[in-house]
Formats: C-alpha cells, structure tokens, sequence
C-alpha cells in the first residue's frame, strides 16, 4: 500500500494509477453539494490556502462538539460523488485541488479535469463510517458551520493513513466507466436486448 | 414520567441499535460475499473495511454510517392507543437521539433551504401507526440512507426499451435494470425492496417495506419467490461488485410484494438499500417487557 502526504505535489499524482490502494496522511478539507455550489459562485480567498495541493473530501460528517469548543468526526464515511459533477472540474482547477474523495465515481467533465489539472479521484468504502472517522485525528477548523449545517460546512481536518483507491486517475481512466460498460453488456445478454 | 417521554425512551434506545447494530443476517451475508470475492481483490478489501466497520460501530455504539437516514418506523398498537402519542414520542426520541449524535442532524427544510439542526422536519421521521388486537407494542424501523435512496426508481409497463410487458417477467426486467444503472452509487452490494401494481406513492412505500424483512427469510407466495430467487442470481452475474469495484457480490437480498393496480396504470417501484442495513424491530409487552426482534 501506496503512502501520501498531503499537501503533494503534481508528479505524486501523476504517478498514481487505478486500481492503486493509498494510505492519505496530512490535512485535508470536507465539502459536499452546498460547498461545491459556494465555492464556485466566487473566489473563497479564507479556505483557498487549506486546498492548494490537497484534496477535498465529499463527506457529511457526525460532529461531535466537546466542552472546551473543540470538534471530533465521530462519522466519517463518504457520500455520493456523482451529485458534484457539473462542479467539481472547475474547483479542482480554480483552487489548485490535487483531488477528490468521495465514493460512487464521477463522470466525463471530471475526468477530464483530473486529466488536464493534474488530480485523482480517490474512493473511500461507502458507508464505513467508523473505520474512516478514525482515521481523522483532528479537527483544525470550520467554514460555513452556521450558514449550511454540521453535515454541509467545509471542514479542515488531519487525517493519519485514511485508506483510500485510485478509482480514476490523471491519464483518463475509470475503473467506473469499465465496469458501467462491462456490467450493461452482461444485462443486455441476461435480458436478451444485445445488439 | 408520561406515556409519551416513556415511549420516547424506549424508542430512542430502537433507534440507537438501528444506527449502531447491523443485524446478524446482514453480517453473515457480507462475509458470505467476502468468501466468494478473489483474495486481493478490490472488492474483497471493500468487504474486509465494511466488516471491520461493523464490528467498530457495534463495540463504541456508534452509527454505523455517517448518513443516518431517513428513519422511517411501522409500529402496531394495541386497540385505543393513541397514535398521536406515539408519532409525538417518535418524533421526539428522533431529536434526542440526533442531539446524543446517534444520528446526524439529516433534516433540510427545502424551502429556507436550512438543515433544521435537530433531525426533524415536515415528513422526517415517518411513522406509520396501526392497531391490531395483541396487547404488546411492536415496533420495526429502518435508517435508510440518502445515496441508496437516489437510486431508486419507477417504472411504468409497458416498456418498450427493455422489452418489459404488463407480466412478471417485465416487472423482473425493471428491477434488474434498476440494479444496473444503481451500480455501485448506492453502496453496493445493496438489498432491494420492490413493489409491482400500487399508485406511484402506495408502490414505493410498499418497496421499502419489504426492506424490513430477514434477508434470509423466504416469501410465503411461490411465483414471488422465485421472482426472488432468480433476479438475486442474475443480479450478481452483473459484475457491479462491492462499492462499484467489480466483484460477484453486488446484491445480498431480493424482496418482493404487490399492491393492486387500475387498470390504466402498472407501476414497478424499486428501492435500493445500501449493504448498512439498519433494521430495528422491538416488541414492548404491556408488562413492561422488551423481546428484540432481528
């Protein structure tokens, strides 16, 4: 199993290929489907500098808030991917994002900005929300926490060997694409429609 | 303590097993799956990291899944029970076990477009109340999550695209159809509830009531079940796998019922669960007893 410290730089990722198992460890940032929308409406100059060269994770987050204010993930999986789709090309180039995690793959627009930026798709195991919350060693800091909801804020984290796979990589390949066409084949021979 | 906070209490306690507890069928299913995958495999490590998450979330009493769901809960009552208490308990218990993180505040009121912070909102939780003439309370509730929710879908037969007539056989195309395009966007390997006949509403109700069966049960109507039978085989012939990954494990359970129809409309509704399947079945005796119910 491949190891990687975020922030990296280009070559790291262009090095990566499907299929590859990776183990993430350095500082990252949440952001789902409010995140996405916000952070291509304007320029978000105050989280910029938490996403050069890292990755933004697709998650919604049980947050538990201590005594003292600080937060910790107690659930951490990863939510569905395909809902950013029309965005999330243009925030990997915008802010400079390394790449995405999330689960359930992305479409063409993505690859190809993965493709031409110089980033990866990484798949967290959907639902595993307590293997991945543990892996979350430290909250740092919150955006839009009052504005979009514990679930939706943009959350800056570190995370320690968050296990991950390259399921789209920066040279146009989709282990999702491969096994969308693969998998109609087979249903059009069980239902008799080939051809 | 009212009728109301002891019925909160006792709801908030079937919540957090739900959340927390996947069912014994459910695991043995999994690693069932994880036999049958190639070592070394992508869908193999999926299945290692789904078992290893179980048992995390058993042992912290922990949500198993971030997504808490929609919780949508079926109770019987006992004859001159008020079902105003009850959804009221349920409703609350729902708060308090959002505000004791079992579940994620999961509640977006659409209009202010605002998560209402507390896990409630017009239609969250669903609970639907019904009288029958045991003296126990018997409840059975789900968590059913958003990214298996969103691929769920409705067919209408005929249709022609995938050659699916007004018979069993189309309603068997739809739902194998539905488990193609979920792929693995619904955290597979998923089980799927499906309804035929039934209003557009009545048939996706139907579908998801299905869900709350033992995945090693077996449906009582013969053509059912081997309806059952076969779409689970074919289904995992697909090559979907875990998590989309590719694998022979893309479906664990097949469930199915049917409603009646008019004769304008013949509806095939499809609900898709992810592989967390949070079922929580508890029957309350009037003695004050609880018997758990897988």
């Amino acid at each position: 199993m491949a190891r990687l410290t975020l922030p990296c730089d280009e070559a790291t990722i262009r090095a990566l290929k499907v299929g590859d198992f990776v183990e993430l460890s350095g500082r990252m940032i949440t952001g789902r489907d409010s995140a996405h929308h916000w952070l291509v409406k304007e320029f978000r100059q105050e989280v910029a500098p938490y996403m050069q060269g890292s990755v933004i994770y697709h998650v919604g987050p049980v947050v538990k808030k201590h005594e003292d204010g600080r937060y910790s993930f107690v659930a951490a999986g990863p939510t569905t991917s395909a809902r950013e789709e029309p965005y999330q090309a243009d925030v990997i180039g915008r802010y400079g994002l390394r790449g995405v995690i999330g689960k359930g793959g992305m479409g063409p627009k993505t690859l190809a900005g993965l493709k031409e930026h110089g980033a990866v798709y990484f798949h967290a195991i959907g639902g595993a929300a307590q293997v991945l919350a543990e892996a979350v060693t430290r909250v740092e800091t919150v955006f839009q926490l009052a504005e979009f909801g514990v679930p939706e804020a943009l959350w800056v984290i570190e995370v320690k060997d968050f296990p991950v796979v390259v399921t789209m990589d920066s040279h146009g390949n989709s282990l999702h694409a491969e096994v969308d066409a693969a998998s109609k084949a087979r249903l059009d021979a069980l239902l008799g429609l080939a051809g | 303590m009212t009728a109301t906070d002891q019925w909160t209490e006792r709801f908030v306690e079937v919540i957090a097993r739900a959340s927390t507890q996947l069912a014994p069928d459910v695991v043995e299913a999994l690693r069932r799956g994880r036999e049958a995958e190639e070592d070394g495999s992508l869908a193999r490590k999926a299945l290692d990291t789904i078992l290893a998450n179980i048992e995390l979330a058993r042992g912290k009493w922990q949500p198993i899944c971030q997504d808490t769901g929609t919780p949508l809960v079926w109770i019987h009552h006992p004859v001159g029970m008020s079902t105003r208490m009850l959804t009221q308990a349920f409703e609350e218990a729902v708060r308090q076990a959002t505000a004791r993180q079992l579940l994620r505040p999961n509640a977006v009121d659409p209009l202010l477009d605002k998560n209402t912070g507390n896990g409630a909102a017009p239609g969250i939780p669903t609970v639907h109340c019904e009288e029958w003439d045991d003296p126990a309370v018997e409840v059975r509730m789900m968590l059913k999550g958003g990214g298996c929710e969103n691929v769920g879908a409705q067919y209408s037969l005929p249709n022609p695209t995938l050659k699916a007539d007004r018979n069993l056989e189309g309603v068997k195309r739809c739902i194998l159809d539905a488990i193609y395009k979920a792929q693995g966007k619904g955290c597979a390997p998923g089980i799927i509830g499906a309804c035929f006949g039934g209003d557009r509403g009545s048939g996706f109700l139907e579908s998801k009531r299905q869900l709350l069966r033992r995945l090693d049960d077996r449906n009582p109507i013969p053509e059912l079940d081997a309806m059952e039978q076969e779409i689970l085989a074919k289904a995992n012939q697909l090559g979907i796998g875990p998590m989309g990954f590719g694998g022979k494990t893309t479906v664990l359970g097949v469930k199915i019922g049917y409603l009646g129809r008019l004769p304008a409309s013949y509806f095939v509704s499809v609900s898709y669960m992810c592989w967390a399947n949070r079922r929580a079945g508890a029957r309350f005796s009037p003695d004050g007893g609880v018997q758990w119910l897988d």
